[in-house]
């Protein structure tokens, strides 16, 4: 049985978060399930631990820790979104026509962020996967320096394509750093020096480019792109050197 | 031992078996985890290899005719003030491993315990003491922001009703509480125990990083879930689940670093509740990445306030750093409910033995610097303090609250009270107590119900020693010692000592 949707119109306009936050709350418990944002003006906390079949859908630049701790909710972002998108999600899709800034999806468990252009710093650090929570981040433009630091599990998916950043490479400085599980997917090449220290690009092989092929498609038709364009270059895959890279640093004293 | 590389002739312990007395009934060889005891075939009796010998004293404990004892192994080093025998068994070791040295357990490096410098006062003459066996004594604590003001109504029938809103409280019936030792570090049972004794004593107990087992939830009135680096086991059922949360920044035992839980300890259990695979390293980030600043961990606070939708005191838990008064009142403004601070000396499960013993300052002079630092701004009523690092009886938390803490957790002591003899390999996964390892044989040896009844035991013991204090100086309530430095005096300490701790020395 298809649970019967029920629509609200809001305008954030200049409404303090923490009264918005509570507006919205107020309204799932009457069961609002789908809501359009206008006029949002960096409100911070949007869907922070919401759960199950809502939507969002924001016009306007909403604020910090978007969708924070979030299980189940969808908010499509017709413009650009600040720092801390996905703060250790669990469950949901975040899709975003602009550019999104710094610690995007930190921690996050599971769930989709889909960001048409470039990211900033720190994005997907300490991203997991447990069971068939995995979480998967797809950046259409290029990223900041730490893309998927600490990475213990997931997919961060990096295309460069939709830049507003022409001279920089595709990531920044220390890609990967420290990651001991997951992968991250690279359309076209990565300079060496970009990498983390012990991390190396390796060719994607067939299974590899059945996931991005899969990726893409939901990506594309989200973001309204053209999945075979996306699919035209070669991508590259970094891995993890080990899945303990701790293991053997320490001695007994 | 002959014929040994130098690093395996310079062990710490001894194991004497008394011939006479050994049965060979081989109890030894079972309850050591670490092959310290064995059985030899050839000789057909039970041998020992001292190298092995970890002292944690299971075997001597659990040896049916008393035949063990454990001694430490007198340093056969030529005396040297300099070189003490710990620093070249070090040396040894890293020359032929390249490691970086793991301790477990608080640092046992010798720095002054002020604690042992400071006296309490009593009543004599001028003030009545109180006894508490027959007079009411409060304990009741609660931990979270106060109201600058209070504003009273009265209604149409002359009753008083409070106007101000006030914020989320924790309510502990004493102020001591559980300190965070995480599902993991820990095993099941403790965490347990811990929950069932909080709950039967009115106080509280932290979750630590590891996330909150779902049996456990049912205490959650005397749980804080804590909010790590890592992230392990943080969703919105966890965050719901408490009577407050608290976001570690920092430890005591190991300021400025992360933290590895390394695969060995992960099993279904701990993989479950962290919500990471069995067997891969959990390893916390030095700091939370998305807390780069004061603005940062404002960000932070206000989203779980948000994400418990406001119903619960958030705490700030930050190591004692040489800034902690201004790190403290930067916590305080970005909108903690509760600042922790913990001392140098707290205890930990794994930690480097060079950040363990060399960085940080004691909680004595952290609290005291603290508390002073809040009030001189004003803002002291913002937030409640907790002490930890080193507690060890209840006149150290007597004297932490004169100090101005409202509250402490205590982690040590908590594992020393179901049997931890401080052998300091918790790291290893091997405990032989049964405390710091998640080997279903070995977790064994920690009944539940006997663990909750040894920390009830604990706290109620505590709590009567504090009444008899408290009542001795002529209080009958835990809030008028609080911060209240007139009851404490310093023992040869120098005027900088009680300067920072804001006491007089005794005899003035």
């Amino acid at each position: 049985m298809v649970a019967k949707r029920k629509k609200r119109t809001l305008t954030a306009g200049h409404t303090y978060y923490k009264q918005f936050n509570e507006e919205i709350r107020e309204l799932i418990k009457e069961g609002v399930t789908d809501f359009t944002i206008n006029e949002c003006n960096g409100q911070r906390y949007i869907g922070i631990a919401m759960e199950g079949d809502i939507r969002f859908h924001i016009n306007g630049v909403p604020g910090q820790d978007l969708g924070a701790f979030m299980r189940g909710p969808y908010i499509h972002i017709n413009n650009n979104a600040q720092d801390g998108v996905g703060n250790t999600m669990d469950d949901g899709r975040i899709v975003i026509e602009g550019i999104a800034g710094d610690v995007i999806g930190y921690a996050m468990r599971g769930g989709d962020i889909f960001i048409k252009g470039d990211v900033g710093y720190r994005v997907g650090i300490h991203m997991k996967a447990y069971l068939d929570h995995q979480p998967k981040i797809v950046v259409g433009g290029k990223a900041g320096d730490f893309l998927g630091e600490y990475m213990a599990g997931g997919i961060i998916l990096l295309l460069g394509m939709f830049s507003g950043k022409p001279d920089s490479p595709v990531a920044g400085r220390n890609l990967g750093t420290g990651m001991h599980g997951g992968v991250i997917y690279v359309r076209g090449e990565v300079p060496k020096d970009q990498l983390g220290p012990g991390l190396h690009t390796q060719p994607v092989d067939s299974g590899d480019l059945k996931v991005i092929k899969e990726l893409v498609n939901d990506y594309a038709k989200e973001l309204k792109l053209d999945s075979k364009d996306i699919l035209s270059d070669n991508f590259v895959k970094i891995r993890p050197f080990s899945h303990r890279p701790y293991g053997n640093l320490y001695v007994a004293c | 031992m002959l014929f040994q590389p130098i690093n395996k002739n310079y062990h710490e312990f001894c194991i004497e078996r008394d011939k006479d007395l050994c049965i060979n009934c081989k109890v030894c060889v079972r309850q050591c985890s670490y092959d310290a005891h064995f059985w030899d075939e050839s000789r057909q009796k039970v041998m020992h290899d001292n190298t092995k010998c970890i002292g944690c004293h299971r075997c001597e404990a659990l040896c049916p005719t008393a035949a063990l004892s454990i001694r430490n192994k007198p340093s056969d080093f030529r005396p040297h003030k300099l070189w003490r025998p710990v620093f070249l068994q070090n040396i040894y070791k890293q020359a032929d491993t390249g490691g970086v040295l793991l301790a477990g357990m608080g640092s046992p490096v010798d720095i002054p315990v002020y604690w042992d410098s400071m006296l309490l006062d009593a009543s004599q003459v001028t003030n009545p003491s109180i006894d508490p066996l027959r007079e009411p004594m409060e304990l009741k604590t609660f931990l979270g922001a106060k109201p600058k003001r209070l504003s009273i109504v009265t209604d149409k029938n002359g009753k008083p009703k409070l106007k101000t809103k006030l914020t989320p409280q924790l309510e502990l019936d004493v102020p001591i509480m559980f300190a965070a030792m995480s599902l993991g570090a820990i095993n099941f049972n403790l965490h347990q125990a811990m929950a069932r004794a909080a709950t039967e004593t009115g106080t509280a107990y932290n979750t630590g990083e590891g996330g909150l087992h779902k049996s456990l939830y049912k205490y959650g009135k005397n749980t804080i879930v804590q909010v790590a680096s890592g992230r392990f086991g943080v969703h919105l059922d966890y965050l719901k689940a408490g009577s407050a949360i608290e976001i570690k920044v920092g430890q005591g035992a190991k300021p400025g670093i992360g933290g590895h839980l390394p695969g060995e300890k992960i099993n279904f259990m701990v993989s479950e509740t962290r919500m990471v695979p069995i067997g891969s390293d959990a390893i916390s980030p030095a700091p939370h990445h998305d807390i780069y600043s004061i603005e940062d961990l404002l960000q932070l606070i206000y989203a779980l306030k948000e994400a418990s939708e406001y119903k619960v005191p958030i705490s700030v838990k930050i190591a004692a750093v040489h800034n902690v008064a201004a790190i403290a009142s930067g916590v305080v403004r970005a909108g903690a409910d509760i600042v922790t601070v913990d001392g140098m000396r707290g205890g930990t499960g794994a930690a480097p033995a060079m950040i363990r013993d060399n960085v940080g300052i004691p909680i004595e002079l952290a609290l005291a610097q603290v508390d002073q630092r809040l009030r001189d701004e004003g803002i002291r009523n913002k937030a409640s303090i907790v002490a930890a690092g080193g507690i060890r009886c209840s006149g150290d938390v007597v004297k932490a609250i004169a100090l101005g803490a409202d509250a402490v957790y205590i982690g040590t002591a908590t594992l020393i009270a179901v049997g931890c003899t401080l052998c300091g390999r918790c790291y290893t996964g091997k405990c032989p107590w049964g405390i710091a390892t998640n080997d279903s044989k070995l977790s064994k040896r920690q009944n539940p119900d006997i663990a909750a009844r040894k920390l009830a035991n604990l706290i109620r013991a505590w709590g009567h020693e504090i009444e008899e204090m408290l009542g001795g100086m002529g209080l009958n309530s835990i809030e008028s010692l609080r911060g209240n430095r007139d009851k404490l005096r310093g023992v040869g300490l120098s005027d900088t000592e009680l300067d920072i701790l804001g006491i007089k020395h005794a005899g003035r």
